[in-house]
């Protein structure tokens, strides 16, 4: 298994520990992961808000670049950077005129034909396949998890192909492989706001809200993420939900790839956990999880 | 020449409105038969001026100002929950985002003007060094937008656990990115 | 000698505006074998018809060739004319110089030209016809009737009612359909098993029916008038002679299993009779949920029944039956619940399907016609009904409209609102569909007099939180996104064909569409026939619709079927493929390719050996004159009568030498 890897912006700096625990994980499953020279920003929300040919172009740049490296496709641990990628490879193929124009824009063609896959995927496939095989040093037992999906993952169906756009499993699956819980909920979908967090954070902070309280009345321990954008809102901004929302959260919010890397038997430290705004630990560890 | 935006208001409907708006997002607009499911599931809709199926109906109307000095676009999370509960399979974000296109060129950028301000100051970044450089995104954004103190409680937390990157990113084709983005701009001016 | 007359028809100034009718007079009289050639105004009036006649008598013509419109709109005319002559009929050619010339060319040398030519093509091809005779064919008179909802007992009842011996097959244990489900009606409320259980009744007592309930149709040969049919009694294991409908197998029965009837709100035994009211009031057992057959245990249904009726080696039976025409009334079903992720996937108890909450109404029902919560009994308080789950959705593959849901859901807001005064209910819809008699001022009663509340505006999405289903539309007339807290929800799900229809479809050789439903032969002119002669439609199995249309429609094709068996024969024209027996060499590609399955094999001595062969015979009877067998016929021993290859090759060269007349000319 040899992938090229795109990191995306935010896994350089405020999701630092996501970028942490992916490529722990994928060394220990035998994942090769090779990050993807030179590459630069997919645009993310913002690309698409100002213009659709620099939001298809921008992917387009990193996609290129994959395709001279001798790998299967390419990895993705941002949802954000995952739906920009997969919407220019769906874009290109299906217009010829915009096909063009990005070929104008790049100095080179591009087909859209490298394959995208999200850092979630990759996993899931190397689970079904037995990967976790003798290799779980820490069973995530009791550990009840939401997974928390967003929109960019699933949605638009026809563009990511990600599990079921209204009911997926496919987190639910990973922890549940980790011998820990996935709870039944309601908000697996919802919007967390997204990049409003910068803009109109009171909405932020109300459906990000709503997100962890549906999370703690079904009963979670922690939720599980796949996206640093999400983290960031259900994380970082968790006390300001609060005092907002007036609820009693303190509901710590990890990446799958985290949940993967503690089942493995790595370290906090290892895993980036102590970066977070909510403090794992003490959750987890009441949980019974041996950290 | 739409025949709804005769129909509409012979003063202020513009025909080609809705031409424009299906040519630039790619998608039918005029097929929207008005159910209001995207609307029911938008989760930001409580902020908008205008629900999005309301938006839908005023481009099939030629309304054009009136959409264009609406909220509803800049609001608009792209979270694409519309489109995919859509039963005549409109894109419906991508018609958002034809409107946040127009909205711009036309200067339709104040209510609010946090979003339009954002997306230039991300674009702006990206073109000086390449990836997000995202303390001086922050910076810049909270300047132009008045709001100077925003997010700024979060900075100690954010520096003392090293989550964020306090000098810029170094991307070795930077200059490359800034003739990509030179370059998409002038395609789109054709 | 060919003694030909031409008959140009000016049509008023649909062709002659167009084209010189006079100069195609005259260039035609001018043709090989034309000894009259005029022209007129209107040719098919009754002075025009009267001149053809006369004409023919005067000049002893053999042939004749009216130059005017598509033979699709007067052939019949000048053939009957021809009739009361003694030319045979099918010396009579129409030259269409109308819908294939006037009516779409402007330039009047080119059109004339042309009017020319095809007249002088039908000329050669007249030539060459030969006097032919009409086709008689025997009829059986006696009719299929498959499916025995309301639609097909209606069919039936009208057709025993008009003295037809009719059969009528149903695949569940009883006849009664969907309308034996329903509570209330629309638009008059009334008790749908009322009004129709005396029709069940009717039907299974009259001597010219004969109902094979629990039955199937196996096997259909044959053409119209001539069917060959075979049903399939599927082993009841159950002797209805014996059985006196007492029960006790049915309470003794330990094996239960979701009722089908009560669409899963209740059970029923393996033994089981569906509903009360069931003609015939006797019970099947089902093999594959019984102890007995799936374990070879149990066996308190024989023990228990007094009369000994239990029969475990019961089989099916397959009865053969000649019928003249089969009337299909397969009926229709609904989506259910699971279609839509947004809406639980149908993994939430309290949010049930039209169907379901119709069985809830009902006062046989699982619940007794109390309306309550599937998951804690409760009364609901709060009801939300949702129109069109899964009908006008494009992304789910159905853009049409299911036609019934608006009314049926008024009816069931009100049903509700009858049995919990206090409670409310919410209909959320997009538009609403009330165009039958009565129908407008039935959905304006649950507004006023039920105060039931309308909300325009899909759902997008329901959620249950404890025991609270969240759901969450909008209003767009208000421009307000609005959520429901509901006990209950009850989704208005699509109509669809009938599970097995277009298997079924495919045996009688009808079309379905994309969807299932039955194609008829013309969407407006022919709603109750199909493509194939004989086979006829009645109700939902054809598109979504109400119970007075279906009987409409069911009382339609009962007349179309009675038409067909009127008479004693009947007649087909004679324009069908014939094989000539010296030349076919018994390769039967001509079988291959039918597509009405005319061709028949026939034992022959072969002259030279003495053995036996087969040749192919095409029945006329079944042949439709479609041409298919003729190109693959190697030998070239099949021919079309009116259409042989002789004639065809005869207009084409005469049109190619007037073309290298033209180039000379040039």
């Amino acid at each position: 298994m040899r992938f090229a890897f795109y990191p995306g912006c935010a896994l350089d700096s405020s999701a630092k520990e996501y970028r942490e625990s992916t490529e722990v994980v994928a060394g220990d499953l035998g994942i090769d992961l090779k990050e993807i020279p030179e590459w630069i920003c997919c645009g993310s929300t913002p690309a698409h808000m100002a213009s659709r040919l620099l939001s298809i172009t921008l992917p387009a740049y990193n996609l290129v670049r994959a395709r001279a490296m001798d790998v299967e496709g390419v990895v993705v641990p941002c949802a954000s950077c995952y739906s920009r990628l997969k919407t220019a490879n769906y874009r290109i193929a299906r217009d010829p005129d915009l096909k063009e124009k990005v070929k104008r824009a790049l100095g080179e063609p591009y087909e859209g034909d490298v394959p995208v896959y999200h850092v979630l995927e990759v996993l899931d496939r190397v689970i079904c396949e037995g990967g976790l095989e003798g290799k779980i040093r820490v069973p995530l037992e009791g550990l009840r998890v939401a997974s928390y999906y967003g929109c960019l993952l699933v949605r638009p169906p026809d563009i990511t192909g990600f599990d079921d756009a209204e009911d997926p499993q496919l987190l639910d699956r990973v922890a549940g492989a980790l011998g820990a819980q996935p709870v039944e909920w309601r908000h697996k979908v919802e919007c967390c706001g997204a990049a409003l967090a910068f803009t109109q954070d009171d909405i932020v902070l109300k459906l990000s809200g709503e997100i962890l309280e549906d999370a703690q009345y079904a009963g979670a321990h922690v939720v599980s993420v796949g996206c640093p954008l999400c983290h960031s809102n259900l994380d970082l901004r968790q006390r300001n939900i609060e005092k907002y929302t007036g609820l009693n959260l303190g509901m710590p919010v990890l990446y799958v790839t985290q949940l993967v890397g503690l089942a493995l038997g790595r370290t906090p430290a290892e895993l980036g956990l102590k970066k977070h705004s909510i403090n794992p630990l003490p959750v987890l560890k009441r949980a019974g999880v041996k950290v | 020449m739409s025949d709804y935006g005769e129909a509409a208001n012979q003063k202020t409907g513009d025909p080609d409105f809705l031409d424009e708006i299906e040519a630039h997002s790619g998608t039918s607009v005029r097929t929207c038969y008005q159910c209001g499911k995207c609307s029911a599931g938008c989760p930001v809709a409580y902020a908008m001026d205008l629900l999005p199926s309301q938006v839908m109906r005023l481009c099939q109307l030629g309304l054009k100002e009136e959409v264009l000095s609406s909220s509803t676009f800049w609001i608009c999370a792209s979270c694409e929950a519309c489109a995919t509960r859509c039963p005549r399979e409109i894109e419906i974000v991508g018609v958002m985002d034809a409107l946040r296109h127009l909205a711009c060129r036309e200067g339709y950028v104040d209510r609010p003007r946090e979003v339009p301000i954002f997306v230039n100051t991300f674009i702006k970044n990206l073109g000086w060094f390449g990836r997000l450089y995202e303390a001086a995104l922050v910076g810049v954004y909270n300047l132009k937008s008045g709001h100077l103190t925003k997010d700024l409680d979060k900075a100690p937390e954010m520096i003392f656990k090293g989550r964020i990157r306090l000098w810029p990113p170094k991307v070795r084709g930077r200059g490359e990115v800034r003739k990509v983005i030179r370059r998409v701009r002038e395609i789109e001016r054709e | 000698m060919a003694r030909i007359g031409v008959f140009v028809c000016h049509c008023g100034s649909n062709i002659a505006a167009t084209v010189d009718v006079r100069a195609v007079a005259e260039a035609a009289s001018r043709f090989p074998g034309v000894v009259h050639s005029v022209e007129y105004r209107y040719m098919c009036s009754d002075p025009g018809q009267k001149m053809i006649a006369e004409t023919i008598r005067e000049k002893d013509l053999t042939g004749v060739v009216v130059a005017a419109c598509s033979p699709r709109m007067h052939e019949p005319t000048f053939r009957r004319l021809a009739e009361k002559t003694e030319l045979n009929p099918f010396l009579v050619e129409m030259a269409n110089i109308r819908e294939h010339c006037s009516w779409v060319h402007d330039d009047r040398g080119e059109a004339t030209a042309k009017a020319i030519e095809t007249v002088r093509m039908l000329v050669e091809k007249v030539r060459r016809n030969s006097p032919l005779e009409q086709i008689r064919v025997p009829v059986t008179r006696r009719a299929l009737v498959v499916g025995g909802g309301i639609a097909g007992i209606q069919a039936a009842l009208d057709l025993v009612n008009a003295g037809v011996e009719t059969i009528l097959i149903e695949r569940s244990p009883s006849i009664g359909g969907k309308m034996a489900m329903l509570d209330e009606t629309f638009p008059t409320l009334d008790c749908s098993q009322c009004i129709l259980t005396p029709k069940m009744v009717e039907l299974s007592q009259h001597p010219l029916a004969r109902l094979y309930t629990y039955a199937e149709l196996d096997g259909v040969e044959g053409y119209v008038g001539n069917f060959k049919v075979k049903v399939r009694q599927k082993a009841r294991s159950v002797d209805h002679d014996k059985c006196t409908g007492c029960g006790l197998c049915i309470e003794k029965c330990p094996s239960r299993v979701p009722s089908e009837f009560e669409r899963g709100l209740a059970d029923r035994k393996s033994i089981y009779v569906p509903f009360p009211q069931a003609v015939p009031d006797k019970p099947v057992l089902d093999r594959e949920t019984c102890i007995w057959f799936t374990q070879g245990k149990c066996g308190a249904c024989r023990e228990i029944c007094p009369v000994e009726a239990i029969d475990y080696e019961d089989a099916d039976e397959i009865s053969e039956h000649e019928v003249g025409a089969i009337v299909v009334a397969t009926g229709y079903d609904i989506i259910g619940r699971s279609l839509y992720g947004e809406y639980g996937y149908g993994k939430l108890v309290d949010v049930l399907d039209g169907l379901q909450f119709e069985r809830m109404c009902s006062a046989s029902g699982p619940t007794s016609g109390r309306i309550v919560r599937p998951s804690d009994g409760e009364v609901p308080k709060t009801v939300v009904f949702i129109q069109c789950v899964g009908s006008r959705d494009d992304s789910k593959g159905r853009p049409y409209c299911s036609k019934i849901c608006c009314m049926y859901t008024a009816k069931h807001s009100m049903l509700y609102k009858h049995k919990v005064e206090d409670g409310k209910a919410y209909v959320f819809y997009i538009d609403v569909r009330a165009g039958g008699k009565g129908y407008e001022e039935f959905v304006n009663r649950a507004v006023d007099e039920d105060r039931v509340v309308y909300l325009r505006g899909r759902v997008s999405r329901i959620y249950e939180r404890d025991g609270t289903l969240f759901v969450k539309g909008a209003d767009t007339l208000s421009g307000h996104q609005i959520e429901i807290r509901a006990d209950l929800v009850v989704l208005a799900s699509a109509v669809t064909a009938a599970e097995g229809a277009r298997e079924l479809g495919q045996k009688l050789r009808i079309i379905s569409d994309r969807y299932g439903f039955f194609t008829e032969a013309h969407p407006k002119l022919r709603p109750v026939e199909t493509n194939t002669a004989g086979v006829f439609l009645a109700g939902a199995c054809q598109a979504p619709r109400d119970i007075p249309d279906s009987v409409s429609q069911a009382s339609a094709a009962a007349s179309k079927v009675l038409g067909l068996l009127s008479a004693d024969e009947l007649v087909r024209e004679p324009l069908v493929a014939r094989v000539n027996e010296d030349l076919c060499t018994g390769c039967f590609a001509c079988e291959a390719v039918c597509p009405y399955g005319a061709a028949e094999r026939v034992k022959r001595e072969d002259p030279r050996t003495g053995a036996e062969i087969e040749k192919a015979y095409m029945n006329p009877g079944v042949c439709e004159g479609c041409g298919a067998c003729l190109p693959v016929c190697r030998p070239g021993a099949v021919d079309l009568m009116g259409f042989s290859e002789n004639q065809i090759y005869s207009e084409i060269n005469v049109l190619t030498e007037s073309f290298k007349v033209e180039d000379e000319a040039k």
